[in-house]
């Protein structure tokens, strides 16, 4: 425990941050955040890589509904009436189902690393709460993106061809989907003291969430009133997004039914670019109440 | 005449050393100082639109290299003020000045510089203890080099090497004690803050954790300033600040506080009580109470050991047998009892 050189300005005296270690400081002070960005990813990988059978139990869930709930509506469900087989009409919603639940973890463990403590020795670091919060998002989505990854490894099980260019697409729609939820959980988890109230809050919504995105059916078979709210459901866009990809490269692969914005479908690059700002606007959002001090 | 020389020759070096202090009641100024306060208040909004003051008005002066502990009873507003100096809270009012920044100023150098050990462990379970480290050095922005070197140095200080890739679930309540003290130690603060460190631990551990501050102090002269509500800890330290009720209630060397409320109690047990206690009051300086009771003889005289000898002549040569004698001084309960009209102990606890 070297002692820092305290080279002590007077404190009254020193005005603003900048005038004795300006300019030199910026691109450190930038370098520094951008550290703690990194340890916060970090962190979140080495979790991952300890949990493997959580998650080996959390891939488990979207297979079963894949196979078991996909294969016996199959025979139910004729061909023509989605364009496609039905495992691989399920396939976006899954493969969604997948990111969400890690997405969904980050508000979770927010709320117990608040109660552990280990949020306080995050906010001791001499970097801003909302790098911590930028931390935190970023660390949740690439968790969630790498376990919707293995779940796309079983593309060829519904039908689908291993086209490179299709599997980068949905992995960038799926990094979309993930961002999203994990920006949504934040939001949600930076005003919550108990987890308690977290999941209560997360059973309520999840169900129409899941059921009005798309996934397992196709939405223009809902009532007029359950299409407007589909409309205004981010994982709608996200399972929209992933469905449609897959039409820009399998002929014949498109199903309709997505969302549709008065009666139209919006464009896929437009309909990317409302997940992205409902991200990262619940992101400011979150920024916001987090960081302010007590 | 060299001294005289001598004399110039500092004058020179070391110029004007009064002048620089521009306020003489400020002394010791901030800059001196690892930790310096005036008028520090935290008001936390209470029912009914009143606020309750954690802590109202605090002038802390804790010096650089120093041991520092901060003393009080449960929910007297330790914590409060450990979050203040750390730049987790805002203060109210007043100002604070830690390890040379200014905690409203630059609450983000006084963070980098600082060391904070929470009173409840705050380690990720399921990481190794290497993982922790490394996890926390990137938080706090050290190179990756450095954060290697720096994960080893600090391990070896713990001594917990052959621990490193543990999960830290596994550990011991002391080991993980230990590690949390070495994870604030992996950027080099130049204070660090240590929220009641030994609560929860068993005495081993306690000691244990204590020796280790002691060769950091030692080693490296880092400033510690350490809450606890035991006395015993308290002791040990270079200096002690009282607190209670929010509100700062002495502060001093241990020996200086004990020294200021009083002299040693001297209690003699001897074959004639009455009689001794006569004889005693002739012998002891004018104006003390010489009382006996159930425990025997007792006065208190500055210096008590000191008298015990001379007692026991006196008596002796009056015949009075003397079959035990001891003197105790002054012990910090007794401090924290003259300043506070109550025992430390018990003290009316509180939740945090």
């Amino acid at each position: 425990m070297t002692s820092l050189p305290l080279r002590t300005p007077e404190p009254a005296a020193a005005p603003a941050p900048g005038v004795r270690d300006g300019g030199g400081e910026r691109l450190p002070r930038l370098r520094h955040e951008l550290r703690a960005v990194h340890a916060l990813v970090h962190r979140d990988l080495l979790r991952l890589a300890c949990q493997r059978a959580h998650t080996a139990l959390m891939l488990l869930q979207p297979v079963l509904y894949l196979f078991i709930l996909g294969g016996g509506l199959a025979a139910l469900i004729p061909h023509s009436s989605l364009g496609v087989g039905y495992q691989t009409y399920l396939f976006p919603g899954m493969l969604m189902m997948t990111v969400q639940a890690p997405a969904i973890m980050v508000g979770v463990r927010l709320i117990t690393d608040r109660q552990s403590g280990y949020l306080r020795e995050l906010l001791m670091a001499p970097v801003s709460r909302t790098t911590l919060l930028l931390g935190s998002c970023a660390g949740g989505t690439l968790v969630a993106t790498v376990q919707g990854a293995v779940l796309l490894s079983l593309a060829g099980t519904v039908g689908l061809p291993y086209d490179p260019l299709l599997l980068a697409l949905l992995l960038v729609g799926m990094v979309l989907a993930s961002f999203v939820i994990t920006a949504l959980s934040l939001a949600l988890a930076v005003g919550l003291r108990r987890p308690e109230m977290f999941h209560t809050l997360l059973g309520l919504v999840m169900m129409p969430l899941l059921f009005l995105s798309g996934g397992f059916f196709p939405l223009d078979s809902l009532p007029d009133w359950a299409r407007a709210l589909s409309a205004l459901n981010p994982l709608a866009y996200g399972v929209d997004l992933l469905r449609r990809s897959i039409g820009l490269r399998v002929p014949g692969g498109e199903a309709g039914g997505g969302v549709e914005w008065a009666g139209a479908q919006p464009p896929l690059l437009l309909e990317a670019g409302v997940l992205v700002a409902c991200g990262a606007l619940a992101l400011v959002w979150a920024a916001r109440r987090f960081g302010r001090p007590e | 005449m060299q001294l005289h020389a001598g004399d110039d020759d500092l004058a020179t070096t070391a110029p004007p050393a009064p002048a620089a202090g521009p306020d003489p009641a400020d002394r010791p100024r901030a800059e001196d100082c690892a930790v310096f306060t005036r008028g520090l208040v935290k008001t936390y909004p209470g029912p009914g639109g009143t606020g309750t003051d954690a802590v109202s008005g605090l002038d802390l002066d804790v010096l650089r290299g120093e041991t520092f502990a901060f003393l009080g009873p449960n929910g007297a507003g330790k914590s409060t003020t450990i979050s203040l100096l750390c730049a987790l809270a805002r203060p109210t009012s007043g100002r604070a000045v830690v390890a040379g920044a200014d905690v409203l100023a630059r609450p983000d150098l006084v963070r980098r510089r600082v060391g904070m050990l929470f009173q409840h462990s705050a380690l990720d379970p399921d990481l190794t203890v290497e993982q922790n480290l490394r996890v926390h050095a990137r938080l706090y922005g050290l190179r990756r080099r450095e954060v290697r070197e720096r994960t080893a140095e600090v391990l070896a200080l713990a001594e917990l090497s052959d621990r490193r890739r543990s999960p830290v679930r596994t550990l011991s309540g002391g080991m993980r004690r230990r590690l949390e003290i070495a994870r604030q130690l992996l950027h080099s603060p130049s204070v660090l803050f240590l929220d009641e460190p030994t609560t929860g631990l068993d005495p081993h551990a306690r000691a244990h954790i204590w020796e280790h501050l002691r060769v950091l102090s030692d080693r490296d002269g880092s400033t510690l300033f350490v809450t606890t509500h035991y006395l015993d800890e308290a002791e040990h330290c270079d200096r002690i600040a009282i607190i209670d009720h929010g509100r700062l209630v002495a502060q001093g060397t241990p020996h200086g506080l004990k020294a200021e409320i009083g002299d040693d109690r001297v209690v003699l047990r001897t074959g004639d009580d009455a009689r001794a206690a006569g004889i005693v009051r002739k012998a002891a300086p004018p104006g003390r109470t010489v009382t006996a009771d159930a425990d025997g003889v007792w006065l208190r005289v500055p210096d008590g050991s000191g008298w015990i000898p001379r007692l026991c002549a006196v008596l002796g040569e009056h015949g009075v047998a003397v079959h035990a004698a001891s003197a105790t001084p002054p012990s910090l309960d007794d401090v924290f009892f003259h300043h506070t009209g109550r025992s430390i102990d018990a003290a009316p606890g509180g939740t945090r």
